[in-house]
């Protein structure tokens, strides 16, 4: 009885879209992540974000292979995580609107507080979020050797759309 | 009748109890763990390049990458002092493997020892995976021709092309069983057109044996020993092991290898190694590879 009740307030995604750039004045670097999976609960504004590192598609394979291997270290560090809330998503009663989101990026056994302005569409049985946001590298404690120092950014724009259904 | 008021309010507040409770234990943290399925996705990386040392790796390059390949052997160390250990007398290969696809490469190479010419197909038959669909291991498939075009002959008994050709085929198994341990076994069937000498047999049968051992984020130990179930009879072979390090960098690799095999094809390695390692006739050698990307041919200048 109570899960049928609640589960209205719960959108989930699984094929939620996350991608980072870097651009740097020797090469600019693209990785698209399709299987994010995001939870968002509508009442309290809870939001959690959850994705592999490896799921990260590279155009050039070697990009993909050291990125995993030297930079996130995902055979260590296999997931990054997103945990936060949405702020005043209950008194938002427009469809189309900007929210805050406030929470703690995790990524690389480092955490970092993140608070950035998301667009939001609120429709019948669908959440979407999108917008983008920096980081900075050396937060996370990932090395990059200094042969490839230039060609590597030192902040990193991260690009998020996910689309939510409703969670049964 | 008041025992009976009393359950009931008893049995509501058990209820209640009961559905805050699954409201609260059905967290967002629950519901990710509940959904997060790891997608099968392939192992990359079991092997830094496409050579373990010598012989093949069940590695082979992205679609559009024409890998460039120079390999070095010099001569033996225990040659002395005079020859500087070697260091005089080198033999080299030139080798150019293009990804057809992401699971198929074609090469051709030239080694200076011998003057001999190589072509060869590789083609990834299984991919080892992780995730929801795993595949335990991968499986590659390789075939080569070597022609030898040294004029070592009797002028007047001028052997044909087919003559001369040497064929290769192996499967090579591998598995990567953590980011930092690969093994490789090939199964390794060679057959001579000619055999150089009627106590020779025209079919080897050989099997080898590979490993990488990873000791820092881009150093690995690299280690390979192939064993030859029948040998040549006219001449005394010895099984072909090499050990050495590879280094890679952005899109290079660079691999420095101590072997008893003077050759870097095939045919050459496995059937045809006369050195002792454990005597010191070591030769020492490098292979060096660069990546070019053909399809973003404008892009070599950068890192990858």
């Amino acid at each position: 009885m109570s899960s049928q009740l609640f589960s209205q307030e719960r959108y989930l995604t699984k094929e939620g879209y996350i991608s980072f750039f870097s651009h740097s004045l020797v090469e600019d670097i693209k990785a698209d992540n399709y299987q994010v999976l995001s939870v968002i609960d509508k009442k309290t504004g809870e939001i959690a974000i959850q994705l592999l590192m490896k799921s990260f598609m590279f155009e050039k394979a070697l990009m993909q292979e050291h990125f995993n291997q030297s930079y996130v270290e995902s055979y260590k560090y296999p997931k990054a995580t997103f945990k936060g809330y949405i702020l005043n998503l209950k008194e938002l009663d427009v469809q189309n609107g900007t929210v805050e989101i406030k929470g703690i990026l995790s990524l690389h056994g480092k955490e970092k507080k993140i608070s950035t302005i998301a667009n939001i569409q609120i429709l019948k049985d669908q959440i979407n979020l999108s917008g983008h946001f920096m980081v900075e590298v050396a937060d996370f404690d990932i090395k990059i050797p200094i042969v490839v120092r230039n060609n590597i950014a030192k902040t990193i724009k991260i690009t998020f759309d996910l689309k939510h259904k409703p969670y049964k | 009748m008041l025992n009976f008021k009393r359950m009931k309010n008893l049995l509501l507040v058990f209820l209640i109890f009961l559905m805050s409770n699954s409201l609260f234990s059905q967290t967002l943290d629950a519901i990710l763990a509940k959904e997060s399925v790891e997608n099968s996705t392939d192992v990359s990386g079991t092997f830094n390049g496409t050579r373990i040392m010598n012989g093949q790796s069940i590695e082979t390059r992205q679609k559009g990458v024409l890998e460039f390949l120079i390999q070095h052997r010099f001569g033996r160390i225990n040659s002395g002092g005079y020859e500087l250990y070697g260091l005089d007398e080198s033999n080299i290969r030139f080798g150019l493997e293009y990804a057809v696809t992401d699971d198929f490469a074609i090469a051709l190479g030239r080694s200076s020892f011998e003057k001999v010419y190589d072509g060869y197909l590789k083609y990834r038959l299984l991919k080892q995976k992780t995730g929801n669909k795993s595949v335990p291991l991968s499986v590659t498939l390789f075939a080569s021709g070597t022609e030898k075009t040294l004029k070592d002959y009797d002028p007047a008994k001028k052997p044909s092309f087919s003559d001369r050709l040497v064929y290769t085929s192996q499967v090579l198994i591998a598995r990567k069983f953590n980011s930092n341990f690969s093994l490789q076994i090939s199964p390794t069937y060679m057959h001579y057109n000619t055999a150089s000498s009627s106590l020779n047999p025209n079919d080897i049968y050989a099997v080898g044996f590979g490993t990488k051992i990873k000791i820092s984020k881009h150093i690995s130990i690299n280690g390979e020993y192939y064993y030859s179930v029948n040998s040549f009879k006219s001449m005394e072979t010895e099984n072909s092991i090499a050990l050495g390090i590879g280094i890679e960098t952005g899109g290079h690799i660079f691999q420095l290898i101590f072997t008893n095999s003077r050759a870097m094809i095939e045919k050459g390695f496995i059937a045809e190694t006369q050195g002792d390692f454990f005597n010191g006739d070591i030769h020492f050698g490098f292979n060096i590879s660069r990546d070019f990307y053909l399809d973003k041919a404008k892009e070599t200048e950068k890192l990858y």
